[in-house]
Order: structure tokens, then C-alpha cells, then sequence
């Protein structure tokens, strides 16, 4: 008995692991968004869905290689969240906060009805050289999707953590997210950098919904896992990227754990109820630095 | 040799006239200072330059360069480099990251030397610190190198706001109240700074100042700003005692 409970629990953190990166990841897209604009864009889950979609299109229909349609999916979403920043946000610069939020939320509605459009509302399967395949050892079976998911979040949290770090781009992107004004007059065009923030934040979503299609099929309404993707960036502290992971992982093996000790559906609110348990002891988050920005 | 020149600039909001056909002139080297009561429309004058805001009317020329479709983010890359009154830095980075970010308006390597760290991007980081450390000695910063700009005073982040205007390598700098906020010492090492900046660097300044010693020690000539109009240019002493400005400021 101690002995099966142990291998569930492991299979559990496992699942839960996987899952809760694709939150981070989705949760990192808010962060970089908020970060450089101080702007919430509700559509990040959508974004998500709409690059799992295309990177459907480019590798089950257009018979792509995997690698390549991968990396055309994520590079389209990425132009398309410039182009979004420059047609839907850029011009609502100085509009109240309300008003850009609801803009994000239209483009969310926009994204869910045109995947319907394109695709229909059946649920696809992103054809994959790794889906199906597992690992087994000591009785824990171990899809080899679940654990592209967590090398794929290192991967690429690595990648930008690196691209901050040393390049010019990545500092100009952390000096306009602090002070946009003493970035402009430093030479750094804050809007070159928001257009880029948001291709950036569109492609790691992109990469989210890349990773997550073999594990939960593709349909238009995938985007609303963006929902918990937004309370894990909360609980890691609305405006650190690391935190926005810890944030994912803690809802994603929060949630397993639910559905094994809770009676069933619990697991659907835990997300909220993890979240409003950090709301009351922890208001700022797990990692943050609370700062005051001057409007 | 004339490095800035204004002509017949104006700019209203709404129905108020910020600034109202101001012209004059700034030589190379020179350091001209701007006083006038509150409202004169002096920081109106600097956006106008640093293109936060467009003209309504007249001209700026930059040492030969008309300001007109310059966007603010260039303002940098031309020559141009100001401070804030109340200061505008990195606040969560250190000193000598705020300072650096300053040189990169210079930099000529690429994402993909940046991300191997290749040859010219190591050259280009030992002359960006080096340059940064020049003005750290320049400005005495020595001790608040690695400290972050929030647990700084105001005093010093003053000073820090001035290097990374410095690191820019420009041609003019547009200081807003050097100043304010600061002690009677550190007001006095200010003197002794601005003297350096215009001897050592050979950078034009023009500031916007309310201390009349501060002005008078440093500046070449002085610029009296009334209701967004010039009352008068000249020498610090004539510019005091012009009628005008006596009764601009004592109504």
C-alpha cells in the first residue's frame, strides 16, 4: 500500500510537474508584457492556442518536418504579436488601463473565433516524433511528452535568461521596463522595444502551446488555461519571471495533488483557491520586487 | 562656433502659450544658464529640445542639424544628453550598470557578437567600462560603485544622473535644476563639476538653476525666462540687475 501510494505520488508530481510549466511559460508571457508596458494582456492563452494551431497546420497539413514547422509557428506567432502591439496597443498609449484591457480580452474572443473559423471546434492532434512513447522504471511510467515539456521550459527559460544578461537588446529591454523615460533619453526607442516584448511574449506562448498539444489535444478553447497561467503569475509575484515558473509549478502539482485528496472537480478550482490563499498571506507574491513606478 | 541655436520657438497647450517665439543662441564650450520664476516655461524649453514634446512653431538647430522628425530616442545618438529634476534612473540596478547603459548609445556590435561575447563585443565592453570609470573618478563615485539607486540619497543620485549623461559622450548637456535638493556642500562640489565637464570633457551645458551663486560661479551667460518669453541675455551680474527680471521675479 505505503508502496503504490509512493508511485502515484510520483506519477502525480510528474503530471504535475509537466503541467505546471506550460502555466509558467504562459505565466512568463504576462510577465514580460507587464513588465515593459505595465499592461495585462488577457489573450496570452489565446496566443497559445493559436500557435499550438499553427504549428498544427505547418507539421499534420502542409507535411512540414517537425523542427521546421516548430520553428515557423513560433516565429509567425511572434509576428503576429508585434503586429499586435503596433495596430492594437501602440495607439491606446496613454488610454486608461481599463480600456487596453478590454482590447486584450476582444483579441482573445477574436483568436477563439477564428481558430473555430479555420479549424472547426473538433479537437486535433498535433502529430509529434515523440507522442505515445514512455519511459518506465521501478513501475513509474513517464511520457516522453511530459518530459520535452520540462526540458523544452528549461531550454528556453535558460535562453532568456542569457538573452537579458549579455545582450544590448535585453539590457535596453530591462532599462525601458524600469524607467522608460531615462531609456528613451539614453538612446533606447521604447516603442521598438515594446513591439518587441510582445513577439517575444507571443512566441513563448506559442512555444507553451507547442509543448502542451501532444499531452491535451488542440481546440479553440485551450486558451482559457490562460486563466490559471495568470493566477500562477500572480503567486509568483506579478512582474519576476522565475517567479512566474515557480508560480506554474506550485498550480500545476497543486492541482494533481486535488485530484487525488479532494472530491472530485476540485482540482478545476484549485488554481483560484492557491491563489487567493497567497492573496491573504503573501498579497506581493512569492518573488518580487515591489516597486513603486512613477506613472 | 554656434552648437544650439533657437528660432522663434513656441508651443502652446490649449490655450496657454508655454513658450511664446523664444531665440538665442549657445556657443561650443559655453555654459548658459536658464532662471525665471516658476511657470516660465524653462522645462517646457528642454522637453522642446529633448523632442518630448513638438514645436508649434520655429526651429532648434543642433549643431547644423535641424530638430524636426527627430523622435526623442535620437536625441541621444545626436549629441544631445539631459538630467531630470527630480531624477529619472535605473533604480533597481547598480551605479555602474546606470552608467553603462549610457555608453551603449555607441555601441557598433550585434546580437550575435553579444551573445558569443566575441572579440569586438569584449573590446567594446572594456571601453564602455573604462569610459564609465573616467566619470565614477570625475564625479567621486568611487564608493557608491556597486550600490543600488534606491538606497541612495538624493544628493548623490544627482550626481549619478549627470554620469550617465556624461557616458553618452555628448556635445550638450541640458541639466534641470542641478541643484535642488542638494546640501550647501554638495552645491559647492557642483561648482567644481560643472567647471570639469566644461574644461576636461569640453561638453556645452545649459541648465536650468535657481541658485543665483551656483549660476553666477559657473555660467558664461545667463538667460532670463518670463512667461515662456526671453527678457533678457547677458552676463550673470547684468542679467540680475536688469529692471525686468527684479520685477518678474518680486511682481
Amino acid at each position: 500500500m505505503a508502496l503504490e501510494e509512493k508511485l502515484e505520488h510520483t506519477q502525480l508530481l510528474i503530471s504535475g510537474l509537466s503541467q505546471g510549466c506550460v502555466y509558467g511559460l504562459i505565466a512568463s508571457g504576462f510577465v514580460l508584457i507587464y513588465k515593459a508596458t505595465e499592461m495585462v494582456n488577457f489573450a496570452q492563452g489565446d496566443l497559445m492556442m493559436f500557435g499550438a494551431f499553427l504549428a498544427y497546420t505547418f507539421i499534420s497539413i502542409f507535411n512540414f518536418p517537425f523542427a521546421l514547422g516548430l520553428v515557423a509557428a513560433i516565429l509567425a506567432m511572434a509576428g503576429i504579436g508585434a503586429l499586435i502591439e503596433r495596430f492594437a496597443i501602440r495607439p491606446m498609449i496613454g488610454e486608461p488601463h481599463f480600456s487596453v484591457l478590454m482590447i486584450t480580452i476582444g483579441l482573445g474572443f477574436i483568436f477563439r473565433a477564428l481558430a473555430g473559423f479555420i479549424w472547426g471546434s473538433e479537437p486535433r492532434s498535433l502529430k509529434t516524433p515523440y507522442a505515445g512513447k514512455v519511459f518506465e522504471f521501478d513501475g513509474i511510467i513517464i511520457g516522453h511528452e511530459n518530459i520535452i515539456i520540462v526540458l523544452g521550459t528549461l531550454a528556453l527559460c535558460s535562453a532568456l535568461a542569457f538573452f537579458f544578461k549579455t545582450t544590448n537588446l535585453g539590457k535596453a529591454m530591462q532599462a525601458a521596463s524600469q524607467n522608460q523615460l531615462a531609456a528613451m533619453y539614453v538612446g533606447i526607442s521604447v516603442k521598438k522595444i515594446n513591439s518587441i516584448t510582445w513577439a517575444i511574449s507571443a512566441a513563448i506562448s506559442a512555444t507553451a502551446g507547442i509543448l502542451i498539444a501532444p499531452v491535451s489535444l488542440i481546440d479553440p478553447q485551450i486558451g482559457f488555461i490562460g486563466v490559471k497561467a495568470f493566477a500562477a503569475a500572480i503567486v509568483g509575484g506579478f512582474g519576476s519571471l522565475p517567479g512566474a515558473i515557480i508560480g506554474g509549478l506550485i498550480i500545476g502539482i497543486g492541482e494533481q495533488f486535488a485530484g487525488l485528496y479532494l472530491p472530485p472537480g476540485f482540482s478545476e478550482v484549485t488554481a483560484y483557491a492557491i491563489l487567493l490563499t497567497m492573496l491573504l498571506i503573501r498579497p506581493h507574491g512569492i518573488l518580487t520586487s515591489v516597486q513603486i513606478k512613477k506613472m | 562656433m554656434t552648437i544650439l541655436e533657437l528660432k522663434n520657438v513656441s508651443v502652446a497647450f490649449g490655450g496657454v502659450k508655454a513658450i511664446e517665439s523664444v531665440s538665442f543662441s549657445m556657443e561650443h564650450g559655453e555654459v548658459l544658464s536658464i532662471v525665471g520664476p516658476n511657470g516660465a516655461g524653462k522645462t517646457t524649453l528642454f522637453n522642446l529640445i529633448s523632442k518630448i514634446y513638438d514645436l508649434d512653431s520655429g526651429s532648434i538647430i543642433f549643431n547644423d542639424i535641424e530638430l524636426k522628425e527627430t523622435r526623442p530616442h535620437e536625441i541621444a545618438k545626436l549629441g544631445i544628453a539631459r538630467t531630470f529634476q527630480n531624477t529619472e534612473l535605473f533604480e533597481h540596478e547598480s551605479v555602474l550598470n546606470n552608467l553603462l547603459i549610457g555608453c551603449h548609445v555607441h555601441t557598433g556590435t550585434n546580437l550575435v557578437d553579444e551573445l558569443f561575447f566575441l572579440r569586438k563585443a569584449q573590446d567594446q565592453e572594456l571601453v564602455f567600462r573604462k569610459n564609465a570609470e573616467n566619470i565614477i573618478d570625475l564625479l567621486d563615485l568611487q564608493s557608491y560603485r556597486n550600490t543600488k539607486i534606491v538606497s541612495l540619497p538624493f544628493g548623490i543620485r544627482k550626481l549619478v544622473e549627470i554620469g550617465r549623461a556624461l557616458c553618452l559622450k555628448p556635445k550638450l548637456v541640458l541639466l534641470d535644476e542641478p541643484s535642488s535638493g542638494l546640501n550647501p556642500e554638495e552645491t559647492e562640489d557642483l561648482v567644481f563639476q560643472i567647471e570639469d565637464i566644461k574644461e576636461e570633457l569640453g561638453i556645452s551645458i545649459l541648465m536650468i538653476e535657481h541658485d543665483m551663486n551656483l549660476v553666477s560661479k559657473t555660467s558664461d551667460r545667463v538667460l532670463a525666462l518670463a512667461d515662456g518669453k526671453v527678457l533678457t541675455i547677458g552676463k550673470s551680474q547684468e542679467v540680475q540687475e536688469h529692471p525686468q527680471v527684479i520685477k518678474a521675479y518680486l511682481g
